[in-house]
């Protein structure tokens, strides 16, 4: 009679290095096959959505900074515009465009970064970590001549923003678009044709469309499965409608494909960038708005496209200085929700790179 | 091919290595260690000639003992620690204690201690700021009516204890006066920096004009 084997449960992380903060996968194993996963979330809570209960329409925008860390510009950029949409505030044209400007900045910085992490998951240990966080520094030093601030930003206000741009904000973003195709150029060179990278993603992870859509995916893991959605396309905020853009799919919805939408998707944000910068006209930037606002009694929806999907606020007021409801639609919480699908039935090398090409943020996840 | 991934990435990484526009830049921080090369040029005589001169400090920028202080540059809008407080100019409306998302400032006022004419202003007693939860997002400062509250523009708080970090009164007024120029233009116009700039007077701060004291006498004595 043979031995009889059993499956081998693992518990990944809370505190692992490739979980991106503290997330759980409890994994059973049967040797080197993953059969079944259980993704365990909640050790990062804090309790966004009920603190903005008892915070002031404008104090919120400090909170929606901690989100997703990585792109504290895009999640400003989610609460004001449902909050303009509930309050009926008009936005002065000056301040949509550096809106725009800094979202497509944030973006690339966070696309850096994902690219940075997905290689050091692939093991390249620090190597490609250093190239890409160098060019993130770029954008950073732009945020603090922006704001201040480098990481929780705080720069828009409902009605515009805080501040406009310095004077030598122009020329150093102006050496930084310049310089920023050379780069990806280098990334590319790095990345994309090296044959271990190939072998590592190319058919791990398939995500079908069809599952995709009905799992509500967003954002480059939705695109990189060949869905043309793009929420700077199919409806239309700030000044995204008079720019001129691609949207980058991929073929077949495997790690790889994540890996090159979101290498284009900073390509054609450098674009949108430029024609920004050529286009911005004079004028204020902020509207007159009291700081205590009370927006009429009623809800609204927001949501912009950030770099890891669409994030939306759902924002209900009672007609008092601080929202009766604030549900924020977290794009990373969303797409954590395939995971299972998409690991089981792959190797234990696998898992770790299909979690990385996910680029979830677990300030996010868990709100 | 397998091979020619890392032939192609060598190259990129000898290309990173050589040119002077790609290299990673090291900052030694706060202390950084000079060569007598830097120490030579500092001086502005030729290094042999500054070996022959100084000989000991030679040995010791040779083992790595001469340091100059280094701080990482800022931008003159950086959302600082030590927050920049005009006493003159401070009403003690609380304004910013209500705009603090985390409630961390405490302002007791009393109305008799009048320092300005008319009755314009309350005496402060107690003006505490727990930086120790502070996030520094500016809004007491975007609050502020009377551009009395600033951000400072250091970066270097650490101490060892939660309530060493609450800033008092006392340490409000000692503290030095180099306002970052976050929302306040009208520093930005004047193109302020804090990391090199000299401290900055109360009625400079604003961005509305101050009364010469010849002018409040005057006033004082019309009525």
């Amino acid at each position: 009679m043979p031995i009889r084997t059993e499956p081998v449960t693992i518990n990944l992380g809370p505190q692992h290095p490739s979980t991106h903060g503290v997330f759980r996968l409890r994994v059973t194993f049967d040797g080197e096959e993953v059969i079944d996963l259980e993704p365990v979330f909640g050790y990062l809570h804090r309790g966004t959505e009920k603190l903005a209960e008892e915070r002031t329409y404008t104090q919120i925008v400090t909170l929606t900074d901690r989100l997703d860390y990585e792109s504290a510009m895009s999640n400003n950029l989610g609460y004001v515009t449902a909050l303009e949409k509930l309050g009926g505030i008009e936005v002065p044209e000056r301040a949509m465009y550096l809106r725009v400007i800094s979202v497509e900045l944030q973006r690339i910085a966070s696309h850096l970064v994902f690219t940075g992490f997905f290689l050091q998951e692939l093991g390249t240990f620090v190597t490609m970590l250093m190239y890409c966080f160098r060019e993130r520094e770029r954008i950073l030093d732009l945020f603090e001549m922006l704001c201040g601030a480098r990481i929780t930003v705080s720069y828009m206000r409902p009605g515009g923003l805080t501040q406009d741009a310095p004077s030598d904000f122009w020329p150093a973003l102006n050496d930084f678009l310049e310089d920023m195709p050379g780069y990806i150029d280098e990334l590319e060179e790095l990345i994309t044709r090296n044959e271990i990278v190939l072998s590592r993603t190319r058919d791990v992870g398939v995500l079908d469309p069809e599952v995709a859509i009905d799992a509500s995916i967003s954002g480059p893991i939705l695109r990189a499965s060949g869905v043309q959605w793009d929420l700077r396309k199919a409806d239309p905020y700030e000044i995204y409608s008079e720019m001129d853009f691609e949207i980058p799919i991929g073929a077949t919805g495997d790690c790889f494909d994540r890996y090159i939408v979101r290498l284009q998707e900073m390509r054609e944000s450098v674009k949108i960038i430029k024609q920004c910068v050529d286009k911005i006209p004079d004028g204020t930037v902020k509207t007159d708005g009291a700081f205590f606002m009370r927006p009429p009694e009623g809800d609204a929806y927001g949501c912009v496209e950030a770099p890891r999907g669409e994030l939306g606020f759902y924002i209900v007021s009672d007609g008092g200085i601080s929202p009766y409801r604030c549900k924020i639609r977290s794009p990373s919480f969303i797409n954590t929700t395939m995971l299972r699908d998409m690991i089981v039935g792959g190797k234990m090398s696998d898992l770790i790179v299909i979690f990385g090409s996910l680029a979830v943020n677990m300030g996010e996840v868990d709100r | 091919m397998y091979g020619t991934g890392i032939i192609r990435g060598l190259r990129i990484t000898l290309k990173n290595l050589l040119l002077p526009s790609r290299m990673f830049t090291l900052h030694q921080y706060p202390d950084r260690k000079v060569g007598i090369l830097w120490l030579a040029q500092n001086a502005d005589i030729n290094p042999l000639k500054y070996v022959l001169a100084n000989p000991g400090k030679s040995i010791r920028a040779i083992i790595g003992l001469e340091t100059v202080e280094d701080r990482q540059p800022k931008h003159p809008r950086f959302r600082g620690e030590e927050f920049t407080w005009y006493e003159q100019r401070c009403t003690g409306c609380a304004s910013c204690a209500k705009y603090c998302p985390l409630g961390i400032i405490r302002i007791v006022t009393e109305p008799s201690g009048n320092a300005m004419p008319e009755g314009e202003k309350y005496g402060i007693e107690v003006f505490d700021i727990d930086i120790g939860r502070c996030m520094f997002c500016g809004l007491c400062v975007e609050a502020c009516p009377y551009d009395a509250l600033h951000l400072g523009s250091g970066f270097e708080e650490g101490t060892y204890k939660r309530e060493e970090l609450v800033i008092d009164i006392d340490r409000l007024r000692k503290s030095r006066k180099k306002p970052s120029t976050w929302f306040r233009p009208q520093l930005e116009e004047k193109s302020y920096d804090p990391g090199i700039g000299r401290d900055v007077d109360w009625t400079e701060a604003g961005r509305h004009e101050s009364p010469s004291s010849d002018d409040q006498a005057a006033k004082w004595a019309k009525r």
